[in-house]
């Protein structure tokens, strides 16, 4: 790879960059010269052209700036009429010669160094030249580095390095794009000029005892540090299986399992907080033992039976202070506890100090995520992008870049035809015909999701009656038990189904593009997903509905949620076995195509955020609900990576992974944590807590109990009445919560 | 893992640290796979020997790619122009190709490697090069005269800003900061 020495054309680099706007005249200057210059060469060396290529087929390395593999004269008629020398000269460029010598790549980082070090201040008036253009009243002959060599170039951007901060010294050797070689070299000057006398003087100040130990000290806390940093990507689990699975079937089937692994993570922060405030403490002093029935297997899937009066549910947690010395025996001294802890009050603040941690975790993961992937401008450039961005360098195996290869023609293919059909234009008639198409698909849809509403509705009501029926009759045990389970079963069906119905609608709307066919569908099955959740929200809230006639009315809906994860999760399972490896089995051997099914990335994004949103809106009732879903999650993940591998083939229709990522942790954010925060403020702030069961038993709401500890504060400490007063004026106060918030979204 | 540790001395893994996007155990991982390529007698001084780019390109991750010659090509600094690699040209091709490299460089590498005839542009024939890679090299698998033809021609349109008919680096990083996807696809994991 031949190196042609550095243009000596520098001028144009530094015209737009400079803290001074150069006016207008000054430009045309520049422009005009510019085209004189391309003149003067063509007209010279017209005559030397043909003399001069021959040099160069002759193998000699001419000395001028001479691009290697110079096309032949003859083809230069080809090149949009341009003469073989102001090709050259257009060759010679900056732009052109940056992406390929090494001089050129020192040259521009000296440059761009020169002019971090330069942004903050600016030169006084008196220095500047009397020069025109305005990039040459900064640019001095001795610190040109466009003439110098290669060794002079490097020393030059040495210097330059050596006034800026380490910090950013380090960033700009980190950016530059030379060979590791090259970079060592230029370190090494580095710490060859920064031991140099002028140095040294200012280091040789006086190193006291006191400051050596705590350079010491500071040295070995960042060497911990930096090795407990290096330990932190081995501890990432699953790393493995995921660069397995990005390289089998490239980033958009990838993001489906990053999803779901930082859902693992938010339910792992939500368990880990709620085990050491709420339940393990409970556990350590067990109220008194009401009667247990045995355990048999069916608990699992119906949450009720030997779980109700356990850790579980609400009803288990105690409503006075824990360890409590006097509770059980009459002759015991009257000493106070050591460290009063008080149930109600540790269950509510956990679970909503819980809730926020989740909320700012997750407002940073998206806003983090939306500024990876939001770009200005639209869709202009799509098929420029296609082409230099389609190739995924993950795919590791032969057969895989194959199929990619494969994907990628048919995507360009499609592109290419849509293109074309685009440029002709489409009858009025024709464009009426798809707006009725339309209106009519997402009528049908709207009208799906009010059936299944409505089918919700009678049918809990229907399930409800039967289950007052067969309590009063005393009806068989399996009656009673598989009763509750009726509604999450309707439920998981119609889920299952549904879908499958937007699918078929969406092959009739024949949609042009893509991606918005994709955001459609999301947008239907989530609208399903949220108005059955919120009917049935109402329900459990609601004075008629199912629990309402319990006398714990808090563990039967934790039981119904415990019901509904459980359900979900065996839907999933079954989904997968039917839709992947029953549908493979049946494309294979039946019908015998070699497709596989795809693995459809939208509708198991959807399902993982409905199992979170489960879990979001159980934890008030049910503390143990997060540890379920971790169990689930956990599982989903090997299954669905087995059933990945062995099954699915990836998705054949274009997927911007970064874009959808963002969408969908948008979408967990929005309908879903909202939602769930909503529900759980209205519970706390409004409902009625029952009479006999749980922490809050009594009481008018379970926002009462913070009330009415912080009167007890008061009474018991009147030097505490401060607190009392940020209570009464700042939570209390709806104003300054929505500063809070609107601080944190910014 | 210790083993390859001590013969890796610390200052030059911290050197090597400071120098590339790659964490400790990437540059300690990347010497181990470095010197499983290396026959049997030269494990020793896996650092100061240059190896052929036939058995480079046996590696996993390499051996599908179809820009793999291009690869050698541009991250060798050998000066025989054979495009072998020593372990800081496998570091660099490593650490260009990492998760935190920056955009930048990695759409500054991108682009060397899309110049097959190394003139500083993306011209036709490097364009209809890149696509051939892409959909395959069989002829079966080739888009069609008339439709490469429209999707160079779409492509210098919407990239070529100076409309001189070929591509310079500060179109191409232009176009490719127009795409989030590209940092993604843009990355080799050992």
């Amino acid at each position: 790879m031949s190196r042609p020495p550095a243009v000596t054309l520098q001028v144009s680099e530094d015209a737009e960059s400079d803290g001074q706007e150069p006016s207008p005249c000054n430009e045309g200057a520049l422009h005009t010269s510019f085209r004189q210059l391309i003149q003067e060469q063509s007209s010279l060396a017209e005559a030397a052209a043909a003399l001069e290529l021959q040099v160069q087929a002759g193998g000699r390395e001419p000395p001028e700036p001479w691009p290697a593999g110079w096309p032949a004269p003859e083809q230069d008629q080809e090149r949009a009429g341009y003469s073989a020398a102001t090709l050259r000269v257009l060759a010679s460029m900056p732009s052109r010669t940056i992406g390929r010598s090494r001089g050129a790549i020192i040259s521009q980082y000296c440059n761009r160094t020169a002019r971090l070090r330069r942004r903050g201040s600016r030169p006084p008036l008196q220095q500047l030249s009397r020069a025109a253009r305005p990039s040459l009243r900064q640019h001095r002959p001795d610190t040109d580095p466009a003439a110098a060599t290669l060794q002079e170039k490097r020393s030059l951007l040495v210097k330059e390095l050596l006034s800026l901060s380490p910090a950013q010294r380090g960033h700009v050797l980190l950016s530059v794009p030379l060979c590791l070689a090259e970079k060592r070299t230029l370190r090494q000057e580095l710490m060859g000029q920064r031991g140099s006398p002028g140095e040294g003087a200012r280091r040789g100040a006086p190193f006291s005892p006191c400051s050596r130990l705590e350079y010491h000290v500071m040295l070995g806390c960042r060497g911990l540090w930096y090795g407990l940093l290096s330990l932190l990507p081995a501890a990432q689990p699953w790393h493995r299986s995921l660069k397995q699975i990005g390289s089998r079937f490239g980033s958009s089937v990838l993001s489906y399992f990053l999803f779901l692994k930082t859902l693992l993570m938010f339910n792992v922060v939500l368990f880990l907080l709620l085990l050491v405030f709420v339940v393990a403490l409970q556990a350590a002093y067990p109220p008194a033992p009401a009667s247990r029935r045995p355990f048999t297997g069916l608990e699992l899937l119906t949450g009720a039976g030997y779980f109700t009066h356990s850790l579980l549910y609400y009803g288990y947690y105690s409503n006075g202070t824990l360890n409590e010395p006097c509770a059980a025996r009459p002759n015991c001294s009257a000493a106070a506890p050591p460290l009063p802890y008080n149930m109600p009050l540790a269950y509510v603040f956990t679970v909503g100090v819980s809730f926020f941690l989740t909320c700012i975790l997750l407002v940073y993961s998206m806003s983090r995520s939306f500024g990876e992937s939001y770009r200005v401008g639209g869709p202009a450039g799509d098929l420029a992008i296609k082409v230099f961005c389609a190739w995924d360098f993950k795919v590791v195996r032969r057969r895989w870049a194959k199929l990619q290869s494969e994907n990628i023609r048919t995507q360009l293919k499609e592109l290419l035809a849509e293109r074309r059909s685009r440029c002709r234009p489409r009858s009025p008639r024709r464009q009426l015909e798809r707006v009725a198409v339309h209106l009519l698909a997402w009528g049908l849809s709207l009208g799906t999701v009010l059936g299944c509403v409505v089918a919700v509705h009678y049918f809990s009501g229907h399930l409800h009656a039967v289950q007052q029926g067969a309590q009063a009759r005393a009806g068989s045990a399996w009656r009673r038990e598989a009763v509750p389970l009726a509604l999450p079963l309707l439920v998981a069906l119609m889920h299952a189904a549904v879908p499958h119905l937007y699918n078929v609608l969406a092959a009739w709307e024949e949609w042009d593009s893509p991606v918005r066919e994709v955001y459609v569908a999301v947008c239907r099955n989530l609208l399903l997903k949220m108005v059955v959740l919120g009917l049935l929200c109402y329900q459990w809230l609601s004075r008629g509905g199912v629990c309402s006639s319990e006398a714990c009315w808090e563990t039967c809906v934790g039981q119904d949620l415990y019901r509904f994860v459980v359900m979900d999760f065996i839907f999933t399972l079954l989904d997968t076995v039917f839709g992947e490896l029953l549908w493979r089995l049946v494309l294979e051997k039946r019908l015998k195509r070699r497709q596989r099914p795809e693995f459809d990335i939208a509708r198991n994004v959807l399902e993982l955020i409905y199992g979170q949103t489960l879990t979001w809106l159980g934890v008030l009732f049910s503390p143990l609900l997060p540890a379920v879903q971790i169990v689930k999650l956990l599982l989903l993940f090997y299954i669905k990576k087995t059933s990945l591998m062995q099954n699915c083939q990836s998705p054949s229709k274009p997927w911007q992974a970064s874009h959808m990522s963002t969408v969908f942790i948008t979408l967990l954010c929005f309908p879903s944590f909202l939602g769930a925060a909503i529900f759980l403020s209205y519970t706390v702030w409004s409902v009625k807590p029952s009479e006999s069961c749980g922490p809050f038993q009594g009481m008018e709401t379970i926002y009462e109990s913070g009330k009415t500890w912080v009167n007890l504060l008061e009474k018991s400490n009147p030097n505490i009445t401060w607190f009392t007063w940020i209570h009464q004026y700042l939570v209390e106060n709806t104003f300054f919560l929505f500063l809070v918030s609107g601080g944190l979204l910014w | 893992m210790g083993g390859s540790a001590s013969r890796l001395p610390r200052e030059v893994l911290g050197e090597y640290q400071e120098l590339t996007f790659l964490s400790k155990q990437e540059i300690l991982l990347a010497y181990k796979r470095f010197s499983e390529l290396l026959p049997e007698g030269e494990k020793e001084n896996a650092r100061s020997v240059r190896i052929p780019k036939s058995r480079i390109l046996t590696l996993p991750e390499l051996r599908a790619n179809p820009f793999k010659h291009r690869i050698c090509r541009v991250f060798s600094t050998s000066e025989d122009g054979d495009d072998s690699m020593s372990f800081e040209d496998f570091l660099d091709m490593l650490s260009v190709f990492s998760d935190s490299a920056t955009s930048e460089i990695k759409s500054h590498y991108a682009f060397r490697i899309f110049d097959f005839d190394e003139n500083g542009a993306l011209d036709r024939e490097d364009l209809e090069n890149l696509v051939n890679c892409l959909t395959g090299q069989s002829e079966e698998s080739r888009l069609s005269s008339a439709e490469m033809e429209q999707l160079i021609q779409n492509i210098l349109e919407e990239s070529d800003i100076d409309k001189d008919g070929t591509i310079n680096l500060s179109e191409f990083q232009h176009v490719i900061s127009r795409s989030p996807d590209f940092a993604s696809s843009f990355r080799i994991v050992l």
